[in-house]
């Protein structure tokens, strides 16, 4: 158990900067999940961690122990990879025991340990066969129990779900969540699954482009996203994003494009007071906005088409289009609104996000 | 439309392949037919009235006999065996190592070694010769089995090289980072995890490296001069065509005892040998 510092880590290959100045520090027992779409650089920095990529510079250190020039076999982790990585030619066995082997532990500690950690992962009767003849979800078992039977300091995860089918991810998931609790050891995440970020992490690093785009818990992340990227990049289906110009009008603030004017929530007036006449980006959760009911104060409603209707049992997506843009309102199943109607939606107030339009961060 | 499939299969495959066939096997019948053949066969006339050219009724073990008695056939056979096993054993070492290297290392100018390993492959034989036989004497391993098995690398482990390199490729490299850290060395993943899963790539180069040393006939025909320390291949040629008089039965039999070896190697790896080419390895 430890906690891992990364400090100004880089990581150039010849062309390519794949990671850029990250810091982070994850703590001790913390459940740390980095996410981004495909070449972030997330998985980059974890073979750092790992020891698999060398650091171009900056410093990694586990526990109290720098580790840049420790090779794999000396940083005490384990590792679970997206391909699994069982060896085809052993045993689940002797695949489970392969690291305990090399560190010379005695036998019956060996096959205690094995035994174990497949009761806790319920491969108990898997223990003789061949990798070749296990099914994907099996194979993932198997390659987590090779990594818990070695009682690292840090786990790693590779995107271990990417490679099993939607219904078996979710219960993968569930129960990575479970061993994380009951083993209470430092673990570090990557996906590009933003569901997976947000239900496995105790935090979660959001990376764009070898930066870190913002590092919270994930209600926080939904909540209070730092830029446009991470706004849009957590939550499904993603947060609508639109143009509007920050008017003066009647001693308060509006934002108005082709087909809305809203009035600026109270709490980010004073915000956008500086943007006065210029254009920003408001961002609105599908789940924010709602069919107007006369409660609704008229200053936050306004009218959209109907382009799509997407029921999807517990809930209705709709497509619409205001002026130029297309927003996408999650509502009641019980909502009977049909293609090319018109219909008044109303946002939650305090729900609205603003983003300057060039630095694209948080006002 | 069942009766337009079935004359189709017949026209597109049963007959083609039987010509495939018999055109693939009917030089090692000949062979056999002429090693068992009495002289007398061997030596009558097309036209006579007893002629039988496809198979004969007096069987006989004259020429092998004779093979073995007037001949040093067997030192040859040993001769080729070893020659053979040792370097094909060395080509392949240097290979798996190299093959390896150029594979999953990076360093500077692999790229460049690797093909420059793999253009000294293309150098013919006939020209290589040459400049190799001035080295032979330098070393003064001429006419002793260790002027070949010291030369036949120079083909076998570019070979060699290449055939494994690709087949390394196809394993993912995840398995051997991941027994790095699971706690071996680079080294040690190698050795514990990709050599066991390699097999049927590394006894594919071994068959193949095998059978190229079993077969060379050039650098064999150059650098050894005793009868008696000859491989089958030249040792049959030069012992057993005499000026213009070829000793038809035994020149068959020797061929077909030297390649009976290579063909029980390949019937004992073919499964191996089939996927060692196409290469297959999931994870």
């Amino acid at each position: 158990m430890a906690q891992v510092m990364m400090k100004d880590l880089n990581k150039k290959y010849d062309e390519v900067h794949a990671v850029k100045d990250v810091n982070l520090h994850i703590r001790d027992k913390e459940f740390m999940v980095l996410v981004g779409p495909s070449g972030c650089g997330k998985s980059t920095t974890l073979r750092m961690v790992a020891g698999l990529e060398e650091i171009t510079s900056g410093e990694i250190s586990i526990g109290d122990r720098v580790v840049n020039d420790l090779p794999p076999k000396d940083r005490d982790i384990a590792m679970v990879f997206q391909n699994y990585a069982l060896y085809p030619h052993m045993t689940v066995y002797d695949n489970m025991a392969f690291g305990l082997k090399m560190r010379k532990f005695p036998k019956v500690e060996i096959q205690k340990r094995v035994q174990d950690a497949a009761e806790i992962l319920g491969i108990q009767e898997l223990l003789k066969r061949k990798p070749r003849q296990l099914s994907g979800g099996q194979r993932q078992r198997v390659a987590v129990g090779r990594a818990i039977v070695r009682h690292p300091q840090v786990f790693l995860f590779d995107e271990p779900l990417s490679n099993l089918d939607a219904k078996l991810r979710v219960q993968m998931r569930v129960e990575l969540k479970r061993l994380h609790e009951r083993l209470e050891t430092t673990a570090i995440y990557v996906t590009h699954d933003q569901v997976e970020a947000m239900t496995l992490g105790d935090r979660v690093v959001v990376m764009k482009d070898g930066w870190i785009q913002q590092v919270g818990e994930p209600l926080e992340l939904y909540g209070r996203p730092a830029n446009k990227f991470v706004a849009g990049f957590i939550g499904s289906p993603s947060m609508n994003f639109v143009d509007v110009k920050v008017a003066d009008a009647n001693g308060a603030l509006w934002a108005e494009t082709q087909g809305i004017r809203v009035k600026v929530p109270p709490i980010h007036t004073s915000r956008l007071v500086p943007y006065k006449g210029q254009q920003v980006t408001m961002g609105v959760r599908p789940e924010d906005l709602h069919p107007a009911s006369g409660s609704d104060p008229r200053e936050y409603c306004f009218d959209a088409v109907v382009d799509v209707v997407e029921p999807l049992g517990s809930e209705i997506l709709l497509d619409l289009r205001v002026g130029n843009n297309t927003i996408v309102a999650r509502v009641e199943p019980t909502n009977r609104v049909k293609v090319h109607e018109s219909t008044r939606l109303a946002l939650t107030p305090d729900r609205a996000h603003f983003f300057d339009l060039k630095t694209e961060l948080a006002i | 439309m069942v009766i337009e499939r079935k004359w189709k299969t017949w026209v597109y495959f049963y007959i083609p392949l039987t010509v495939f066939v018999v055109g693939t096997l009917f030089p090692f019948y000949w062979m056999l037919i002429t090693a068992i053949r009495p002289d007398a066969e061997l030596y009558r006339s097309w036209r006579a009235a007893t002629n039988t050219p496809f198979w004969t009724l007096q069987p006989t073990l004259e020429h092998f006999r004779d093979l073995m008695a007037k001949t040093t056939f067997p030192h040859w056979l040993w001769n080729t065996l070893f020659i053979a096993v040792t370097s094909t054993a060395i080509s392949l070492f240097c290979g798996l190592l190299a093959g390896y290297a150029l594979a999953r290392l990076r360093f500077p100018m692999a790229g460049t070694l690797g093909t420059s390993i793999f253009v000294t492959y293309l150098v013919p034989p006939t020209l290589l010769f040459i400049p190799l036989a001035n080295i032979i004497r330098t070393f003064q391993v001429g006419d002793t089995p260790w002027a070949l098995i010291l030369t036949y690398p120079t083909f076998l482990i570019p070979f060699c090289t290449w055939l494994l390199m690709g087949y390394f490729k196809t394993i993912p490299k995840e398995l051997e980072e991941c027994a790095r850290i699971d706690g071996a060395t680079r080294f040690g993943a190698m050795v514990r995890i990709i050599f066991p899963i390699a097999v049927p790539g590394i006894l594919s180069a071994g068959i193949f490296a095998f059978t190229l040393s079993w077969n060379e006939f050039i650098y064999a025909l150059v650098f050894l001069s005793s009868p008696e320390k000859k491989t089958v291949p030249v040792g049959v040629v030069s012992e057993l065509i005499r000026g213009d008089i070829y000793f038809w039965g035994q020149l068959m039999a020797g061929a077909l005892l030297g390649s009976i070896p290579v063909a029980l190697v390949y019937s004992f790896f073919v499964e191996y040998y089939v996927t060692g080419l196409t290469g297959s390895v999931k994870g």
